[in-house]
C-alpha cells in the first residue's frame, strides 16, 4: 500500500482535506479526490492550460504541482467563479459573444482571462493573446474567445 | 403523402423571428462553469480505474501473453487481453474494428493495445501493466504509403487483395483499393487545352487535435446489461459496432453520450471503450479509461498523408478543358480512411467535363486513420487549388475572375452522379471579390493568396422528439451529438416553427436506449438533419394542437390554422373564437387526451453542397522560414445562418485549423517506426499569439430543400486553407510549396533554391 | 511499487542532507515543471522528491553592492514583475519570458531551468551572455561557479550528490551595457527552442563595444559560450562587416543534432541569422542604458 500525504486546503473559500499518493498531482486530487471536474486534463504536461487554477494567487497548470504542495495553500478553481448566481463579467460575455463551442478549454481560458484582467483592465488584443497562448482551443480559432475577453474588459472598467 | 423531403415549405418571404439571430447557447452556462460533464467527468461508486498495454514495435507478431503476475496483483480486479474478444474473420468490417481496439494476431503499429488491466488505482493499474510478459516477434515495418506499395515491402495482412483491379494478381498487398473515377474524355480534353499545369504534392498525417482525451465508464451487471458513458459521435454507431464486436444485443447496451470536448470526425470511432465494456464485465465493478494524451497521439485514428499528381488545362480565354489526378491515401494500420472523398470533391465547383482520376488507399504500420473535417479531401484541395493559381498566372487572369468563369452552378453534373441543385459557389465567388480585403492592395512584403472549397453536406438517417409540457413549454429529444453547438440551432428551429420564444425550448441529447437510431455526427449534417426531424415532429405536434383546438371550439378540423404559437379560427365563417396558446391547449387537454408530441425518423435528403473562398495575407521572414498569418478571410455559403455567431465560428475554427495544418501539424515517426511527437509540445497546433481575427462573410444561397433553407457549414472552412496559405507563401518568396506542412526548414530551403534559380 | 517519498524542509542544511543522504534516484523539486512531467510519464521513477520552495535562501530578488541576486528558486513571473530587474536584464527576462506559457510561469525557475539541463533551456543563454555566477551549497560546503560549468551534458549537470544551486549572483551594471535573448521556434509561443542566442555587451562612451559574450542554446549537448563570437564585436560598433564575423562564428560554433525540432543544417544557418538580430537588439538596449 502506497502511503498516502494528508493536504488540507482552502478551495474556493472552503476548507477541503484529502490524502493523495505523492505522485498524484493537484489535478488529479481536484478531480478524483474533490469531485471538481470544472478543472480539465488535456494533456498533463503543461501545454494546452485546460486545468489552469489559482493557488495562493498565482495562476499555474494543476498537472504541474503534485497534490501533497497544496497543503496550507488557497487554491481558485472554475467552480468558483461565479458568486452565487452572479456569473462574471467574463463568464457573461463569452456566453453572449460565443466565445466557446465544444466548451473544453473554456474553465482554463476563463481562469487565465480573469487572471490577466485583475493584473491589466486595459489590455491590447496582444496582449491578450500572448496571455492566452498557454490556452489551446481546437474549436473556435480564438477569434471569438478574444473578443469576449475584450468586451469583458470593457464592461469592468465601465468603459 | 408528401413529407417534408419533398415539400420543405420553405419560404424565401417568411418573416423569420429567431432563425438568423444569435441566442445564447443553452448548454452554455454549464460550460462557462465547468458544471457541465464530459467523458472524463464521471464517478461511480467502487468504479475501478483501466489502463491499456500498448506495443512498442510497429509491427510484431504476438506469440503470447502472460498476465498470471498482473492477475495476482493485489488492487487488480480484471485483466482483459484478446482471449476476452470473440473471434471475428480477419479482414471483415468487424474483425478489423476488434484487432483495432485490441490487438490479435499481430501489432500493427506502435500503440496497438495488446492488454488492459483495471484496478483499485492508476498506481496499482500502471504497475499491473508492466508485470503482463508479452513475446513479440518483431517484424519489418513499413510507415511511408509510396514504399508499402512496393513488392517487397513488408505486408501487413495476408488477406488483402486489391479491389478494384480487374484481374489482381493473386499476391500479397498493402493496397487496398483502386478506385477510378472519370468522366468525359480527359486527351481530347488536354489537347484543348493552351495551357497545362502538372504538379506532385505530399503532405504528412496530423490529428484533429481535439482538447479532450477519450473518456468513458463502463458498468456490467449480472444479467448483461452494458452502460457506457463516452465521448462520442454517434452514440448508436457505437452500439452497434459493439453489438457486432462484442456480441452483446444492442437492447442490453445503452450508450449514453457525454458533452463532448471536440471530435472534428476524430470520435466517430470508439478505442478503450469495448475494453473498458470487457474489464466491467470481469471485474463487475464499473470501470474508467481514459487516455493520456501520449495515447491520443499514439492510438487513436490520424489524419490520412498523401501524395498526389495533379494536372489541369485551360484554353487561353479561362476555360478549363480537363483535369486528371493520382492519388495515394494512407490509410495505417486497417482500411477506413474514406479516400473516396477526395476523387468525388477535388475539382467538384468547377464546370468540369473531362475528369479522370485513379486513387489508392494503401495500409502501413501506423494508427488506423479517422475521419477529419472533409475526410481526406483538404489535402488533395491543397494541390489543385495550387494548380488553379497557376493556371490563372500563366493566361494572366485574376485568381477569382479564372474560377468566376468556371464555377459550376445548377444543373451541373458531379463525378459522382448528382446533379446540383441551386447552389452559391458562384455568389460566394463574387461576394469573395467583392470584399473588402480582397479589395484592399496587398501591403509591401507581404503575399496574398485565394483559394476556393466545397463538401457535400450530408442528411442521413436521423431521429428525434419534440414533447409539449402541460405548461406548454417544450422539450426536444436529439440523438446527433452536439459537437460545437447545433442544439441551440435546432431548439431555434423548434422555436420558429411553434411561434414561442427560444428560452421556452429545451434540447435533450438521448442515449440509446430512449431514441431510435441516428447516424453519426458528421459529414457536417446535424444541424440540417436533426433541423429537418425537429422540424417535422413540430410540425406533427402542431397538427394535434389543431385537432384539439377543434374539438375544444366544436368546429371541423380544416377550420383551425396555427400562427405565432396560437391556433385560430381559419376564417370568421368557422366562429368567433380568441386564439388559443399552445399552453391553453396543453394545459387544457393533456389529463385527458394525453401528451402533445411529435416524433420523425427519417432518412434526410436534400442537403445542399457547401463552397467556401479563402483570402490570406502572409508575411515570410525568408532568413528563418517563418510564416506570419497577417489578414485572413473566410467567405462561404450557409444557405441560411440558423445562429449566426454560431455559423462565425464554424468558419473560424476551420481557418485556424488549416492554418496548423499547413504551416507545423505532422506526425514525424523514427527509422524505428515509433512516433517521436506524442505531445502539444511537439505536435504544433496554433496558439492564440500566432493567429490574427478572422474575418467572415456568411453569404446566404437558400437550399429549397430545407425549411429554412441551410446548409451544413462545419466541413468546408477546412477545405480551401492549406491551399490559400500555400498560394500567399508563393507570392512571397516566388516559388509555391508543394509539400505540407509547410514548415520552417522546408520553407528557408525553397526559399534559398528560388533564389538560387534567379 | 511506486515508492515516492516527499519532503518539503524549510532549512538549506536539512535540504542539502535529505538528498546526500538520499539512496536511490532524488529529484529538486522547485517549480516542477520538467520533473513533475518526468515522474508522470515515467521517464524518471525517483524515490525521494526534495521540495525546496519553503527555503528562504533559495526566494527572493536583492540587490547587494549595486548588483542584482536572484534566488534559484524565483518563479519567472516573478522576475518578469520585478521592473528592476527587467530593465537592468532585459535580455535575461526575454530569455525567461519564453519558458512555456505563462501558467508554467507561475511555477518555473532560472534553477529548474538551468539544473534540467536541456540544451534549449531558454534562461540559459542570456544567463550566460550576463556572466552569471551560480552559488552553490551542499554537503561540503559552498563554492560558487560560472554558470556555464553547470550544464554537463542533455539532462545532467555538473554538481556532486547532494548538491543545491541557491542563487544566481549578476554582476553590476554600469550604463551603455545592454543584453538580449532570441530564439527560433515555429510558433510564437510554446515551443521548444530550435536555436537560441544571447548577447551581451557593453559600450564605451563613443559606441565602441569593450566587452561582450555570446552564448548559444540547441545547437549542441550543452548551451556554449562562444568566445569568437564575442571577440568578433569586441572593438567594433557592431557594423555590417562585425556581425558577418559574429554571424559566423556563431555557425561555425554549432554542433547540433537532427531532431523532430529541426535539422542540423537548419540549425547552423539559423544561429547566424539570430546572432546578428539579438546583437542589434542588445546594442539598441546599450545605447539606451546611459
Amino acid at each position: 500500500m502506497t502511503r498516502k500525504y494528508h493536504v488540507a486546503a482552502t478551495v474556493n473559500g472552503d476548507e477541503y482535506e484529502y490524502l493523495c499518493e505523492p505522485q498524484q498531482t493537484l489535478l488529479d486530487a481536484l478531480r478524483d479526490e474533490l469531485m471538481l471536474t470544472g478543472t480539465k486534463e488535456g494533456c498533463a504536461t503543461g501545454d494546452c492550460g485546460a486545468c489552469t487554477v489559482m493557488v495562493d494567487g498565482a495562476m499555474i497548470c494543476a498537472c504541474l504541482m503534485l497534490a501533497v504542495e497544496a497543503d496550507g495553500k488557497k487554491i481558485e478553481t472554475i467552480e468558483g467563479m461565479a458568486q452565487g448566481e452572479d456569473l462574471h463579467p467574463l463568464q457573461r460575455n463569452f456566453l453572449e459573444l460565443n466565445g466557446l463551442q465544444c466548451g473544453i478549454c473554456t474553465p482554463g481560458i476563463l481562469i487565465a482571462a480573469k487572471v490577466l484582467l485583475d493584473r491589466n483592465p486595459d489590455p491590447t488584443e496582444t496582449e491578450v493573446r500572448y496571455w492566452l497562448a498557454g490556452n489551446l482551443c481546437r474549436c473556435t480559432g480564438y477569434d471569438k474567445i478574444i473578443r469576449s475577453v475584450l468586451a469583458a474588459a470593457r464592461e469592468m472598467r465601465g468603459a | 403523402m408528401s413529407t417534408i423531403l419533398d415539400k420543405s415549405g420553405f419560404n424565401p418571404d417568411r418573416k423569420l423571428k429567431i432563425v438568423g439571430t444569435s441566442p445564447v447557447k443553452h448548454d452554455g452556462i454549464d460550460k462557462v462553469t465547468g458544471r457541465a460533464k464530459f467523458g472524463a467527468d464521471l464517478f461511480l461508486p467502487g468504479m475501478l480505474v483501466g489502463k491499456i498495454l500498448r506495443s512498442p514495435h510497429p509491427h510484431a507478431n504476438i506469440r503470447s501473453i502472460d498476465a498470471t503476475a498482473a492477475e495476482a496483483l493485489p488492487g487488480v480486479k480484471a485483466v482483459v487481453t484478446r482471449a476476452d474478444f470473440p473471434e471475428l474473420p480477419q479482414g471483415s468490417a468487424a474483425g478489423d474494428m476488434s484487432r483495432n481496439a485490441m490487438a490479435r494476431e499481430k501489432a500493427l503499429y506502435d500503440g496497438h493495445p495488446v492488454a488492459a488491466v483495471a484496478a483499485t488505482s492508476e498506481s496499482i493499474a500502471k504497475q499491473a501493466l508492466k508485470l503482463i510478459r508479452i513475446d513479440y516477434e518483431v517484424l519489418p515495418h513499413v510507415i511511408d504509403p509510396v514504399e508499402a506499395m512496393k513488392p517487397d515491402a513488408p505486408i501487413l495482412h495476408d488477406h488483402i487483395r486489391t479491389k478494384g483491379v480487374k484481374d489482381a494478381a493473386d499476391r500479397k498487398t498493402n493496397v487496398v483499393e483502386r478506385l477510378e473515377l472519370k468522366m468525359g474524355d480527359v486527351e481530347a480534353g488536354f489537347a484543348q487545352a493552351d495551357a497545362i499545369v502538372e504538379h506532385e504534392y505530399d503532405t504528412m498525417p496530423m490529428h484533429q487535435g481535439y482538447i479532450e482525451p477519450q473518456g468513458c465508464v463502463a458498468t456490467c451487471t449480472e444479467d448483461g446489461q452494458v452502460e457506457l458513458w463516452c465521448c462520442t459521435q454517434g452514440p448508436w454507431v457505437f452500439r452497434d459496432r459493439l453489438t457486432e464486436i462484442l456480441k452483446i444485443e444492442s437492447s442490453k447496451i445503452r450508450v449514453t453520450q457525454s458533452e463532448l470536448g471536440g471530435g472534428f470526425g476524430g470520435k466517430t470511432g470508439f478505442y478503450a471503450e469495448p475494453v473498458a465494456i470487457l474489464l466491467a464485465r470481469k471485474a463487475k465493478r464499473p470501470v474508467k479509461i481514459v487516455l493520456t494524451r501520449g495515447e491520443v497521439f499514439r492510438g487513436t485514428g490520424p489524419v490520412s498523408g498523401t501524395r498526389s499528381r495533379i494536372r489541369m488545362g485551360v484554353t487561353r480565354d479561362g476555360k478549363f478543358t480537363a483535369a486528371d489526378a493520382e492519388l495515394i491515401f494512407q490509410t495505417g494500420a486497417f482500411t477506413g480512411s474514406m479516400f473516396f472523398n477526395a476523387p468525388q470533391a477535388m475539382f467538384t465547383r468547377y464546370d468540369l467535363k473531362n475528369v479522370k482520376t485513379v486513387s489508392h488507399e494503401v495500409v502501413s504500420n501506423r494508427p488506423k486513420v479517422n475521419s477529419f473535417r472533409a475526410p481526406c479531401v483538404p489535402q488533395v484541395v491543397f494541390g489543385v487549388e495550387g494548380v488553379v493559381n497557376e493556371l490563372a498566372q500563366k493566361i494572366g487572369m485574376d485568381p477569382i475572375d479564372l474560377r468566376i468563369r468556371n464555377a459550376a452552378t445548377e444543373g451541373y453534373k458531379t463525378i459522382y452522379g448528382e446533379t446540383f441543385g441551386p447552389i452559391g459557389f458562384l455568389e460566394t465567388l463574387i461576394a469573395a471579390k467583392n470584399c473588402e480585403h480582397y479589395k484592399s492592395p496587398v501591403p509591401k512584403g507581404q503575399g496574398r493568396g485565394v483559394a476556393t472549397g466545397f463538401w457535400f453536406n450530408r442528411g442521413g438517417e436521423t431521429t428525434g422528439t419534440l414533447n409539449i409540457a402541460t405548461d406548454g413549454s417544450v422539450t426536444i429529444i436529439l440523438g446527433t451529438t452536439d459537437v460545437a453547438g447545433s442544439r441551440i440551432s435546432i431548439s431555434m428551429m423548434a422555436a420558429e416553427e411553434l411561434g414561442i420564444p427560444v428560452d421556452k425550448v429545451r434540447a435533450v441529447m438521448a442515449d440509446t436506449h430512449a431514441l431510435g437510431w441516428n447516424r453519426i455526427t458528421a459529414g457536417s449534417r446535424t444541424t440540417y438533419s436533426s433541423g429537418m426531424v425537429i422540424i417535422d415532429s413540430a410540425r406533427k405536434a402542431i397538427a394535434e394542437l389543431c385537432r384539439r383546438a377543434a374539438l375544444i371550439w366544436g368546429v371541423p378540423e380544416d377550420g383551425v390554422v396555427f400562427e405565432d404559437g396560437h391556433c385560430r379560427p381559419a376564417s370568421s365563417n368557422v366562429g368567433e373564437f380568441p386564439p388559443l396558446s399552445i399552453a391553453d391547449i396543453a394545459g387544457k387537454t393533456t389529463l385527458t387526451l394525453g401528451a402533445i408530441a411529435g416524433h420523425s425518423e427519417m432518412n434526410v435528403t436534400g442537403a445542399g453542397p457547401g463552397f467556401g473562398v479563402h483570402i490570406v495575407d502572409v508575411e515570410v521572414d525568408q532568413d528563418l522560414g517563418r510564416v506570419d498569418i497577417k489578414r485572413y478571410t473566410v467567405v462561404e455559403d450557409a444557405g441560411k445562418a440558423i445562429h449566426r455567431l454560431q455559423v462565425e465560428g464554424q468558419y473560424q475554427g476551420g481557418a485556424v485549423q488549416g492554418i496548423g495544418w499547413a504551416l507545423n501539424e505532422e506526425y514525424v515517426y523514427g527509422e524505428d517506426g515509433r512516433l517521436q511527437n506524442p505531445s502539444f509540445l511537439d505536435y504544433r497546433m496554433p496558439v492564440a499569439s500566432d493567429v490574427p481575427m478572422i474575418d467572415t462573410e456568411i453569404v446566404e444561397v437558400p437550399n429549397p430543400r430545407h425549411p429554412y433553407g441551410l446548409r451544413g457549414v462545419g466541413e468546408v472552412p477546412v477545405t480551401p486553407t492549406m491551399a490559400a496559405i500555400a498560394n500567399a507563401i508563393g507570392a512571397v518568396i516566388g516559388v509555391r510549396p508543394r509539400s505540407l506542412p509547410m514548415s520552417p526548414p522546408k520553407l528557408l530551403k525553397l526559399i534559398e533554391e528560388a533564389r538560387g534559380a534567379r | 511499487m511506486h515508492s515516492l517519498k516527499y519532503e518539503a524542509p524549510s532549512a538549506l542544511g536539512d535540504a542539502i542532507a535529505l538528498l546526500a543522504q538520499a539512496s536511490g534516484t532524488s529529484r529538486i523539486l522547485a517549480g516542477g515543471t520538467d520533473v513533475i512531467v518526468q515522474i508522470e510519464t515515467d521517464l524518471i521513477e525517483p524515490e525521494l522528491v526534495v521540495d525546496i520552495k519553503k527555503i528562504p535562501d533559495l526566494r527572493g530578488i536583492a540587490v547587494e553592492n549595486g548588483a542584482f541576486r536572484v534566488g534559484a528558486a524565483v518563479t519567472g513571473m516573478e522576475l518578469m514583475d520585478h521592473q528592476a530587474f527587467c530593465k537592468a536584464w532585459p535580455g535575461v527576462v526575454d530569455g525567461v519570458k519564453l519558458i512555456g506559457s505563462m501558467q508554467i510561469k507561475g511555477r518555473a525557475t532560472m534553477g529548474g531551468n538551468l539544473c534540467n539541463a536541456s540544451p534549449a533551456a531558454d534562461s540559459v543563454p542570456a544567463l550566460i551572455a550576463a556572466g552569471a555566477i551560480v552559488r552553490i551549497a551542499g554537503p561540503n560546503g559552498a563554492r560558487e561557479v560560472a554558470v556555464e560549468h553547470i550544464p554537463a551534458g542533455p539532462g545532467r549537470t555538473s554538481l556532486a550528490k547532494g548538491e543545491i544551486i541557491v542563487s544566481f549572483a549578476f554582476p553590476p551594471r554600469p550604463p551603455r551595457t545592454g543584453d538580449a535573448y532570441l530564439r527560433m521556434t515555429p510558433r510564437t509561443e510554446m515551443d521548444i527552442a530550435v536555436v537560441g542566442v544571447g548577447v551581451n555587451i557593453a559600450l564605451d562612451a563613443d559606441g565602441v563595444c569593450t566587452a561582450a559574450r555570446v552564448a548559444l542554446g540547441a545547437v549542441a549537448p550543452t548551451a556554449l559560450l562562444v568566445e569568437e563570437a564575442g571577440a568578433a564585436l569586441i572593438g567594433s560598433r557592431l557594423d555590417a562587416p562585425a556581425l558577418d564575423r559574429l554571424a559566423q562564428a556563431a555557425a561555425a560554433a554549432c554542433r547540433p543534432i537532427d531532431d523532430k525540432r529541426g535539422t542540423r543544417e537548419y540549425r547552423v544557418k539559423v544561429a547566424g541569422v539570430l546572432a546578428r538580430r539579438a546583437a542589434l537588439l542588445a546594442l539598441e538596449r546599450a545605447r539606451q542604458n546611459i
